[in-house]
């Protein structure tokens, strides 16, 4: 039953903000995530405490065509669905010194973007795994349209199209798998357990990729991504950087591997080596980056290549890994896209070239922004060195080769962030007359969290790796 | 007529909409109740009673819009409304026919009054032509028909569905050729009807010629009275004698969903827009006809909903859109969301719904469609099905971009409370269908 208010608290908050107007939305929105954060909270010690027992909810939904709703948790979608619940009020909050076009909309299509990422995360029935798979698609897609950068029809319908499509493959991989299976069930349990016959998984193994590479992106899938990335207002980019991308990495674990395992060792040489290969791939453009949101976006694509690589590579240090990573990186490039925000916001100025000296007139601005870069290039003591550690490790129980071209990320990763770091902030000011007052309260207040989180994480990440190892031992085995 | 004589035409709505909602409780007192009537002309079944319903329903909420559609052209509203209700009419037989000849004349009522219907703007050319061009081709259909209907009488020797059955099943493997000529030209004036590839050429002009409120009524009550007949005919008696009957379904289904899709794209007039999206419904619908023999009416009617609503839906926000901006093109409804957000995130759901996304009935609509289909082991079919749903998005989504990402233009919008009553109860039980769904499914 606790899944279900986990669920309820962002929903009802959504419908209840389009009844509000101006400041009214903002300060509520800010309150039910912080609401939902608690609650998130309790959820966890309640799982560490009694297990996944008080979060299962199945009911059946319609009798003929076989449908239930299943809700449950375990290790892998408690850290997921904390990820989310804790980014959103840094997401409302960073927004806070800008002035929205009718906020009462803005914000609650964010909160139902919380209630469908929720979802996601917790439905163990394929088909409800499904629907709230789309239904965080449409929230997203009007935050980016309606509140979007130039040419956003056409790069928002895009990214929608073409993640459309991913799913629909998606959609009949189940519809086949639902057909095929002797109980006509899609719950997670049923299907994991009677896997289709390995004659199909071949091909299915690529309808379920497919969808799952679109999200991530994982290299070549990604051409949607640096335009969407670009385009949207940079909270619908936390968002989509932040969780939803994860939404595809989580799905990996949860439904690729475990339904198709015959089809998944099949492909799963030349999966890692998409991966890797996107990496270093993803990596090189970035160097060439002019744009910054897009040379985050780029960067973003090298670093779930790693938490992809590592999840195929199929070990337990791979997994848990990605897992650490996934979390990080959500963390991090929050930060990141804040920063390029207020940079942008402040300069009008989209380019790495031609700002400089930031340091000089917003040192505080310049610290924190530091942190997040590191954290991001992956320095020990950081987060971000904890993850990539693992998978590279995890990549290289794999393969030795693999393991060098993924261990490019690192080298290439603090090539092209330093280098933009240094541009930007060091130096002197390339800018006339630049105005660029330092950090305004809420945003100091987001960045110093994330940088807490940053060195916590980086120091002590036993909390996420109890959580999730008993269920990657038996996903691994 | 009464009224009119008597002078009372502003009653003629409200009276019509009061005896089509008794009809509606009757017609659901007949539930389980297995009746047939005249010498087994008119069978009463579940089937007939829960389509019937529907289209009741239908009618009701198109009569409910009329108010104010005909509210210039108060003149001729009583002969409007006969005219529709007749239409009604003959969708009623066409639901509940067990014998050819009711099949035919359902269809010709129907047809007969659709054909003065979209030629009833009587100055306005495209209306001529759209009542001239359905008039022609509809009445070379229903030339087929009949012709198919005698060939099949000669070859069995009666119009009764059950004995036709009854023959196919005794003469298997020497059933004669005149019996399967005359199916191939029933099917083909069949597909007609429902608008299906290659004969879905009449459909375009006169969804765009006819007055909007016509182009919503033959989009949603005619589409889904032609499509419960052909299911019911081909349920109980063609599927029982070949396998070619399938194929020619087969081929038809993919060309459908693939001319309805990509013509869909380059659309600029938006109820020519509806019009290739209702040949696209078509191909989804037939793929429940291809997989009739699973029994797959539950899902016929629950598609048949789910596409209704949301059509309905998004006539009655274009209907007055169209009045208030004096065009029909996708661009009277530029910047709609600045001026009347509601109306847009209305149209909205009613695009997404006829898109197929979640949580509207339209996905678990399809979803339903494809599960059976699949089940019959319609694999490539399906998956035409699938990638033809990817394409559909992009033009449900071109009316969202037109009211959400261009300039709004001058086009003043009036609220009338019919139109809005009719545009949220139908997003309502969309809503409600698409998360609730098991009586709709079950009904069967």
């Amino acid at each position: 039953m606790l899944s279900l208010i986990l669920l309820a608290i962002p929903l009802a908050a959504s419908l209840l903000l389009l009844f509000t107007r101006g400041g009214l939305s903002r300060n509520l929105a800010l309150v039910f995530t912080l609401v939902q954060l608690g609650f998130t909270a309790y959820a966890y010690s309640v799982f560490k405490a009694e297990g996944a027992l008080p979060f299962d909810f199945l009911r059946n939904w319609s009798a003929k065509p076989f449908l239930n709703v299943h809700f449950s948790m375990d290790g892998i979608s408690l850290l997921m669905v904390i990820l989310s619940n804790l980014l959103l009020p840094l997401i409302v909050l960073s927004g806070y010194n800008r002035s929205i076009e009718r906020p009462h909309i803005f914000y609650s299509l964010m909160l139902f973007m919380q209630f469908a990422l929720n979802g996601v995360f917790m439905a163990f029935d394929g088909f409800i795994y499904y629907i709230f798979w789309e239904l965080a698609l449409i929230p997203i897609y009007f935050i980016s349209f309606n509140w979007g950068g130039e040419n956003r029809a056409q790069i928002t319908l895009k990214f929608f199209i073409y993640t459309l499509a991913g799913s629909l493959l998606m959609l009949f991989g189940f519809l086949f798998l639902y057909n095929g299976s002797p109980a006509h069930s899609l719950d997670w349990m049923s299907l994991k357990s009677n896997p289709s016959c390995s004659c199909n998984q071949s091909w299915l193994f690529w309808l379920f990729f497919i969808a799952f590479a679109i999200k991530i992106p994982i290299v070549p899938f990604h051409t949607w991504q640096p335009d969407t990335y670009k385009t949207a207002p940079t909270q619908g980019t936390m968002l989509l950087s932040g969780i939803m991308l994860k939404m595809g990495t989580y799905s990996l674990i949860r439904w690729l591997i475990p339904i198709v395992p015959a089809g998944f060792a099949e492909w799963q040489p030349l999966v890692i080596s998409i991966s890797v290969a996107g990496i270093v791939y993803a990596s090189i453009i970035a160097i060439m980056q002019r744009d910054l949101k897009r040379l985050f976006a780029y960067s973003s694509i090298a670093h779930v290549g790693l938490i992809s690589a590592g999840i195929f590579a199929m070990n337990l240090s791979g997994m848990q890994g990605s897992l650490v990573q996934m979390f990080s990186h959500g963390i991090n490039v929050v930060g990141l896209f804040l920063c390029a925000d207020i940079i942008f916001n402040r300069t009008q100025n989209p380019n790495v070239e031609g700002i400089g000296g930031i340091r000089l007139v917003a040192p505080q601005f310049a610290t924190w922004f530091m942190v997040v870069v590191l954290a991001s290039v992956a320095l020990p003591l950081t987060n971000g060195f904890v993850g990539e550690f693992m998978l590279l490790f995890g990549v290289y129980q794999y393969n030795t080769w693999l393991s060098f071209f993924a261990g490019l990320t690192v080298i290439l990763g603090a090539v092209y962030m330093l280098r933009m770091y240094q541009k930007v902030v060091l130096g002197k000011s390339v800018m006339e007359n630049m105005v660029f007052p330092d950090l305004y309260w809420n945003e100091k207040l987001v960045l110093i969290t994330i940088a807490i989180l940053i060195f916590v994480l980086g120091v002590y990440p036993a909390p996420i790796i109890e959580l999730t190892e008993p269920v990657l031992k038996t996903l691994t085995k | 007529m009464v009224a009119e004589i008597l002078n009372l035409r502003k009653l003629i709505v409200p009276v019509l909409v009061i005896g089509l909602a008794v009809i509606f409780g009757l017609n659901l007192n007949d539930w389980n109740s297995n009746q047939s009537y005249f010498n087994n002309m008119v069978k009463v079944d579940n089937f007939s009673v829960a389509f019937s319903g529907l289209a009741i329903f239908v009618t009701l909420l198109v009569f409910i819009l009329s108010t104010d559609f005909y509210a210039n052209d108060q003149a001729h509203i009583s002969d409007y409304m006969s005219i529709l209700t007749f239409v009604l009419v003959g969708a009623l037989m066409m639901f509940s026919f067990s014998n050819l000849t009711m099949l035919f004349l359902g269809i010709e009522t129907l047809s007969i009054a659709l054909y003065i219907m979209a030629g009833s703007k009587r100055f306005d050319l495209r209306s001529n032509e759209a009542g001239f061009k359905y008039f022609l081709l509809g009445s070379f259909a229903s030339a087929f028909l009949l012709f198919g209907i005698a060939l099949i009488f000669g070859a069995t020797g009666t119009f009764d569905l059950n004995k036709i059955a009854e023959y196919t099943l005794q003469n298997q493997g020497h059933i004669s050729p005149l019996f399967y000529t005359g199916m191939v030209l029933m099917v083909f004036a069949m597909l007609f009807k429902v608008s299906a590839a290659p004969f879905h050429f009449w459909a375009p002009d006169v969804y765009e010629g006819s007055p909007a409120l016509v182009t919503a009524f033959m989009s949603t009550l005619v589409k889904i009275a032609a499509f419960a007949a052909f299911y019911k005919l081909m349920s109980s008696t063609f599927f029982y004698t070949s396998e070619k009957a399938a194929l020619i379904l087969n081929v038809t289904a993919i060309l459908t969903l693939a001319v309805g899709n990509l013509m869909a794209l380059a659309q600029t007039n938006f109820k020519r827009l509806l019009a290739y999206s209702g040949i696209s419904h078509a191909g989804y619908m037939m793929l429940l006809i291809l997989s009739a023999k699973d029994q797959t009416a539950g899902a016929l009617f629950y598609y048949s909903l789910a596409y209704a609503l949301s059509t309905l839906a998004a006539f009655a926000i274009a209907i007055p859109i169209f009045k208030a901006a004096n065009s029909e093109e996708i661009d009277s409804f530029n910047g709609l969301a600045k001026k009347n957000p509601l109306a847009a995130a209305a149209m909205s759901m009613a695009m997404l719904g006829l898109a197929g996304i979640p949580p509207f009935a339209g996905f678990l609509g399809k979803y339903y469609i494809f599960t059976e289909a699949l089940h019959s082991d319609y694999f490539k079919t399906t998956l035409v099905a699938i990638f033809a749903s990817m394409i559909g998005v992009y033009y449900y989504f071109k009316v969202i971009i037109a009211m959400y990402g261009k300039p709004a233009n001058e086009v003043k919008l009036e609220n009338s409370i019919n139109y809005q009553l009719v545009l949220w109860v139908c997003l309502a039980l969309s809503l409600f269908f698409g998360l609730y769904p098991s009586p709709i499914l079950n009904i069967f």
